[in-house]
């Protein structure tokens, strides 16, 4: 056992890492640890040689799973459902197979760990920690080195080269820029329209049933979803959902008098008032309507719209108010939206204004 | 007593106690008889909801709404601060809401829950009979609307999923609405009673008639929702089929406790 005192750092003086071996007594107390406790299968032969069978029984059973894994696979119909307690009817198959293999996997891992904690040697072992500070000659050697090979690289001796060089270097990220940038278009006023303002007095489509809508199908208390006609030929020609995802409309129906403002004069017809569907907060479409408090429930962050009052917000982190669509009936009495919206559908953005 | 009297002169104290007891046994029998006609002719009417307009069944129905159901709608149920107008709501509304209990509520609240029904089904009827004379509104769908054998199950989700889940939840589990109000879980509804939900928009509920979804489309639903009530969970315990929330419980308590305790295990020291 080398036994060298620490050498004064800072002075340029060699300094001599200091040793320990294994178990070392005086190194213990040096670092605070407690003394050495021996396991059970350290001073047992009997432990040891039962952890062992315990162990190899894990890995054989292990072994077992996986093989029953491949029979269950081949043997148990897909289709088969059972019932079993607390999972509840499930199929037969996937519960075989994962339990199977999961247990073999978990298996292997348990008798892996218990073999390290149980039969591999636990004595703990000191490390060296030599100072990160390099000696002084070192030093001088690796700066002299660096400035060899910059005199004989003649970096700074030959300008030419070097200012060709940096000048390069200077226009090397310029075309990546260029490339990013051209990532996607800018919105330009997109973002302000939507589908309906492409013809005026567009007709109404029911989304569920995709038939146009007429006043008297929708009943007092009743709700639509609905999308303007000609969108899914937009769809396809623009070959993106985008102008679904402002078009999307929700037509409830109320009593007349119950309406206690629109966002423009008439702009309800005979109870039927449209609103988009897009939550003006984050931008989640909205279909929860409660029919007795004529609200708009976001389920993202709940915020709750009164659509017999212009839509306002009256509940949740929503800043504005929800867009109205104007509505009047068309001379063969289907349903028309008179033009777009009066204000950008959906969350804020920057340039909304 | 000296001698027996004369058969004629006891005859009317001999036949009283007999005449009393026959005529006792006579009004006890033409009672009997007549009760159970009248019943029998009146469950005969109510089987058949066709026939829930019936006048006699309206006046029996006025007689069960004055004594159960005016002191929170009014006796001529036009509503108060209690309860709303019935005028208009239609025979529909009162078999679906009184006969899923919801009616008589409990306790005055912003939602009425489902709970075992108060009234026989006769009794139902009468007072749907009744509620309808009021004023027109939808009446109790026919057996034939709701059937659903025929129906679309695939096509069924989806209409299902574009009008119901938003409140109903994908798997017909319910979902919370503002104010402490619920989309109640449709594990229970029977195809009838989905129908009538549907065509009368009962509390928070939207209308959904059949000129907003045809009769059907409206099969189509109940063959999916019927198909939720009995699906099996082939992947493994559903927690409830309620999506992120009890997933999340169970990650956080079960899966992560587990990997918690494993971590202190294979750190700890072995005895």
């Amino acid at each position: 056992m080398s036994d060298t005192t620490h050498g004064d750092t800072g002075h340029g003086h060699e300094v001599e890492p200091i040793t320990y071996t294994q178990s070392d007594e005086r190194g213990r107390i040096l670092l605070g640890l407690d003394e050495h406790r021996s396991r059970r299968t350290d001073t047992s032969q009997r432990a040891a040689k039962r952890a062992e069978r315990q162990i190899a029984g894990m890995f054989t059973f292990a072994a077992i799973c996986f093989v029953a894994a491949i029979a269950a696979y081949l043997l148990v119909p897909k289709h088969d459902i059972v019932w079993v307690p607390v999972l509840g009817n499930v199929s037969a198959s996937n519960l075989s197979l994962g339990g199977l293999i999961g247990l073999g996997t978990l298996l292997i891992g348990v008798g892996a760990i218990q073999w390290a904690r149980a039969l591999m040697p636990d004595e703990e072992v000191i490390q060296e920690r030599h100072e990160l500070r390099g000696s002084d000659e070192a030093r001088e050697d690796t700066i002299e080195q660096f400035r060899r090979g910059a005199q004989e690289s003649g970096f700074m001796s030959r300008p030419i080269i070097r200012r060709s060089l940096l000048g390069a270097m200077a226009l090397f990220p310029l075309p990546i820029a260029f490339l990013l940038g051209d990532l996607g278009t800018a919105p330009d006023d997109k973002l302000r329209h939507t589908a309906w303002g492409n013809k005026p007095r567009t007709r109404i489509l029911n989304q569920g049933s995709g038939q146009m809508v007429r006043p008297e199908d929708l009943a007092v208390g009743g709700l639509i979803n609905a999308i303007p006609v000609g969108l899914t030929e937009l769809e396809e020609q623009e070959g993106s959902q985008n102008a679904r995802a402002k078009a999307a409309i929700i037509l409830v129906r109320m009593n007349p008098d119950e309406i206690k403002s629109t966002q423009g004069p008439n702009w309800d017809y005979e109870g039927i008032v449209a609103y988009s569907k897009i939550c003006t907060h984050v931008g989640c479409p909205i279909s929860l309507y409660q029919q007795r408090t004529h609200s708009l429930l976001c389920p993202c962050h709940q915020s709750t719209f009164d659509l017999s009052d212009s839509g306002r917000a009256v509940f949740g982190p929503a800043a504005r108010h929800m867009p109205q669509l104007q509505l009047d009936v068309d001379s063969e009495g289907y349903l028309v939206a008179v033009g777009d919206f009066a204000e950008p559908v959906g969350p804020s953005f920057w340039e909304r204004g | 007593m000296k001698g027996k009297p004369a058969v004629n002169v006891s005859s009317s104290k001999r036949r009283r106690p007999m005449a009393a007891g026959v005529l006792l046994l006579l009004a006890l029998v033409s009672t009997g008889a007549a009760y159970a006609v009248t019943t029998s002719a009146l469950s005969a009417k109510s089987s058949s909801a066709a026939n829930a307009a019936n006048a006699d069944n309206a006046r029996q129905g006025k007689l069960l709404f004055t004594e159960g159901c005016s002191s929170c709608h009014g006796l001529a149920a036009q509503g108060g601060s209690n309860g709303p107008s019935l005028v208009g709501v239609g025979a529909a509304a009162v078999d679906f809401q009184v006969g899923t209990g919801r009616m008589p509520m409990a306790a005055a609240g912003v939602q009425a829950r489902r709970k075992p029904p108060v009234y026989t089904q006769a009794e139902i009827d009468k007072l749907a009979a009744y509620v309808a004379s009021l004023g027109p509104g939808p009446s109790v769908p026919k057996a034939s609307q709701y059937d659903f054998s025929d129906a679309n199950v695939a096509a069924g989700g989806e209409i299902y999923r574009l009008n119901c889940s938003q409140c109903h939840n994908y798997a017909g589990k319910g979902g919370a609405l503002s104010d402490g109000k619920v989309a109640p879980q449709l594990m229970d509804a029977s195809p009838k009673q989905i129908y009538e939900a549907m065509i009368t928009g009962p509390q928070s509920m939207p209308v959904f008639s059949d000129r907003q979804i045809p009769a059907k489309n409206k099969q189509e639903i109940i063959a999916y929702i019927n198909y939720l009530q009995s699906a099996p969970d082939p992947g493994g315990s559903a927690l409830g089929r309620l999506g992120p929330v009890t997933e999340t419980v169970f990650l956080f308590t079960v899966a992560i406790g587990a990997l918690v305790a494993f971590a202190i295990w294979i750190g700890s020291k072995a005895r």
